[in-house]
């Protein structure tokens, strides 16, 4: 092989790598969106606002940590209490307000945002308006290098396994779990489920709870690539859904096509123009295949 | 004020409801006017401008049940249009003499643009800036509209596309900083047609131009809703099936009033640039698009009338708080989401239409609350648990 060859060879792995860095990104966050839309139907706009009580969490606990020399093992531990905290309040959020608005989706929409701009002024008044980032352990800040002039950060590769474990975890729990079948037998048939002894008011509350712990663990992990504040959370929100809903609602398998799909579209279009015109670009097209095909990639239940 | 007449004739209510057509109509065009200096009119005006979005909310979610998340699209269009048309007059060559490429916007000179872009040209033209503003928005508003409605998809769906429509323009925006002004937007609008338009007269006469177009809207709109499109309009948002079977082309109703709902914002849009005198992406995106929802619920979406009155309100309470409590403003607004979801799901109108019903089922759904939260504390009443969110 030429030496030009190789760099260019070396290059698009490189840009192949980010894509599915970025894949990682948008899966995590879908993850716990195409739980919390796509089997309850409930439009969570609040959803990135609970990324950003990961992240939030990740950075208290890093300098914590950083104060007490435990820096290195903290991560694991951020990401555990990132869940744990996301998980709590989505719970809270769920008795005080969600559980009120099941028959009016479009009225949880409102509702929800309303709930994000709370969460973010709470957010501005406890961390200020700054962006923060927390301190990364020294294992994350490195990059491998497999061969000369191959450079993939250890954060991207983390990201990656991170997003294997959760999703792994994910379907062993919505397919393989007695749990995952009460949740969906609710949603299939909240009448029937409920008459066959599910308590569908506990399923439709640790439903709702868990979507807003993965999205905990999307903002601990996404803290290694980005700094956070208090309005993170919002920037990706759209985002997020047009994955969920591109996926097909209801199918996991759909979410995580749907993410590749979306996040090397928009890492190879990167390579060729400016970030704002791949950004529109994927946009678009999506937006496009959507109004062609608006039950999704892979699902069959839409239609209104 | 015949043509009055004849848009009240079909009319239901039509005694209570004109009063309040009327009383809205001395509030904005004698009331408001008289006591306020030019600037805090001017700031109604622009009030005013979104109240025309709201209005077609109003007409195409209240009534047909369509939830548009992205009316900050057509808000924008109509806006940008008019933009384009003023900041070229304000461009001529003389006044921009010191750029490296005179006769062009300031913002395209910046970034190294030499000659105009194509379709910046034909907005020479007044005639045609106004047919665009008018044309544009509710072109898009169509093309969106069969594509989705005619494949049946709604509710939910159509929200979340439409604030991805919004969200697509706002970084297409910000990102073509040489050809459309980017994250600033289109700024330093002076002149139309050679008539500063910066003058406290003119921001007089603007101000009556908007009111009046804005009860204009509100009277098209009235008068729609009496016709046997209206009756149409609600029974498809209540039990769409049925209208279909009966034999109507349900998508062919809501595309059309999806258009009327564009073409009000659009409208709405361009009378913002005229009065605030510049245009900019940051009315275009999500967060705008979501807040004139708010306005509408506020106001109470079955209401057009309430609708401005909700406009007016929001924003009135959102200059003052972010005065004076900046921090406090956004809670306040997070509250207002919540609030006017769970308790007045009709608005400020519902409560006005209806003010013992409102006030049973707000204290029963209060009492409730209380009951949950504090069952000891519940002979108390349930009045200040209206916030406690």
């Amino acid at each position: 092989m030429s030496n030009e060859t190789y760099t260019l060879f070396a290059t698009l792995l490189m840009q192949g790598f980010a894509g599915l860095s970025l894949f990682s990104v948008l899966l995590l966050m879908a993850l716990g969106l195409a739980i919390i839309f796509g089997q309850m139907g409930v439009i969570n706009m609040a959803h990135g606002e609970f990324m950003t009580i990961g992240a939030y969490t990740t950075y208290l606990i890093s300098t914590f940590a950083e104060t007490h020399g435990f820096l290195g093992e903290s991560f694991f531990l951020s990401l555990i209490a990132a869940f744990g905290v996301a998980f709590a309040a989505g719970y809270l959020l769920e008795i005080v307000l969600i559980r009120r608005l099941y028959k009016r989706p479009l009225y949880t929409l409102l509702a929800t945002w309303g709930v994000s701009l709370v969460m973010q002024q709470v957010f501005r008044q406890a961390f200020g308006a700054r962006e923060v980032s927390p301190a990364l352990p020294e294992w994350l800040s490195g990059s491998y290098q497999p061969a000369t002039g191959i450079d993939l950060p250890v954060s991207g590769l983390m990201l990656l396994v991170l997003m294997l474990v959760v999703t792994f975890g994910v379907w062993l729990l919505m397919y393989r779990s007695r749990w995952g079948i009460q949740v969906r037998a609710t949603t299939q048939n909240r009448t029937i489920a409920g008459a066959v002894g599910i308590n569908t008011k506990r399923v439709d509350r640790l439903t709702f709870a868990l979507g807003c712990g993965l999205a905990g663990i999307a903002g601990a992990a996404f803290t290694t690539i980005a700094s956070t504040g208090p309005t993170a959370g919002g920037l990706y929100i759209v985002d997020t859904f047009l994955v969920v809903v591109f996926g097909g609602a209801a199918s996991l398998f759909g979410t995580i096509a749907s993410a590749f799909s979306i996040a090397q579209a928009q890492s190879v279009l990167e390579f060729l123009m400016t970030g704002s015109m791949a950004k529109v670009l994927t946009l678009v097209t999506v937006v496009l295949i959507l109004m062609m095909r608006p039950e999704g990639l892979f699902s069959l239940k839409v239609r209104k | 004020m015949a043509n009055l007449k004849q848009f009240l004739t079909g009319l239901t209510r039509g005694r209570a409801d004109l009063r309040n057509v009327a009383l809205l109509a001395a509030v904005i065009l004698v009331a408001l006017p008289l006591t306020l200096d030019i600037f805090r009119l001017n700031l109604v005006g622009k009030y005013l401008t979104f109240a025309f979005v709201a209005v077609g909310l109003v007409l195409c979610w209240g009534y047909g049940g369509i939830l548009s998340l992205g009316q900050g699209i057509f808000f924008g269009l109509g806006g940008y249009c008019m933009a384009m048309f003023l900041k070229l007059e304000a461009s001529d060559p003389v006044s921009t003499a010191i750029q490296s490429t005179p006769g062009i916007p300031d913002f395209m000179d910046w970034n190294q643009l030499k000659a105009l872009p194509w379709f910046w040209e034909p907005f020479h033209s007044l005639p045609f800036t106004l047919l665009a503003v008018l044309v544009l928005p509710t072109l898009f508003a169509y093309l969106i509209g069969v594509t989705m409605f005619k494949r049946r998809v709604g509710g939910v769906y159509f929200a979340i596309i439409t604030q991805a429509i919004a969200l697509i323009l706002t970084v297409l925006i910000v990102g073509q900083q040489g050809l459309i002004g980017g994250i600033n937007g289109i700024t330093d609008l002076k002149t139309l047609l050679g008539w500063d338009i910066r003058t406290n007269s003119a921001r007089y006469i603007l101000y009556y131009v908007n009111a009046a177009l804005l009860l204009g809207a509100i009277l098209l709109g009235r008068w729609m809703l009496s016709t046997k499109f209206g009756l149409l309009l609600v029974a498809l948002r209540d039990k769409e099936e049925r209208v279909r079977f009966s034999g109507y082309d349900v998508a062919d109703l809501k595309i059309f009033v999806f258009c009327v709902a564009a073409l009000f914002s659009a409208v709405g849009g361009a009378m913002f640039t005229l009065q605030v005198g510049f245009m900019s992406p940051s009315f275009v995106g999500i967060v705008p698009s979501i807040e004139m929802v708010i306005f509408t619920a506020v106001g109470g979406r079955l209401s057009l009338i309430g609708a401005v009155y909700g406009a007016l309100l929001v924003n009135f309470g959102k200059s003052y708080f972010s005065e004076s409590f900046a921090d406090l403003w956004l809670y306040l607004m997070g509250a207002l989401f919540i609030g006017v979801v769970l308790f007045l799901p009709n608005g400020l109108a519902g409560l006005f239409r209806e003010p013992r019903q409102a006030w049973l089922q707000l204290r029963q759904q209060a009492q409730t609350w209380v009951t949950r939260l504090c069952p000891r504390c519940l002979p108390a009443g349930g009045k200040s648990e209206k916030g406690a969110v």
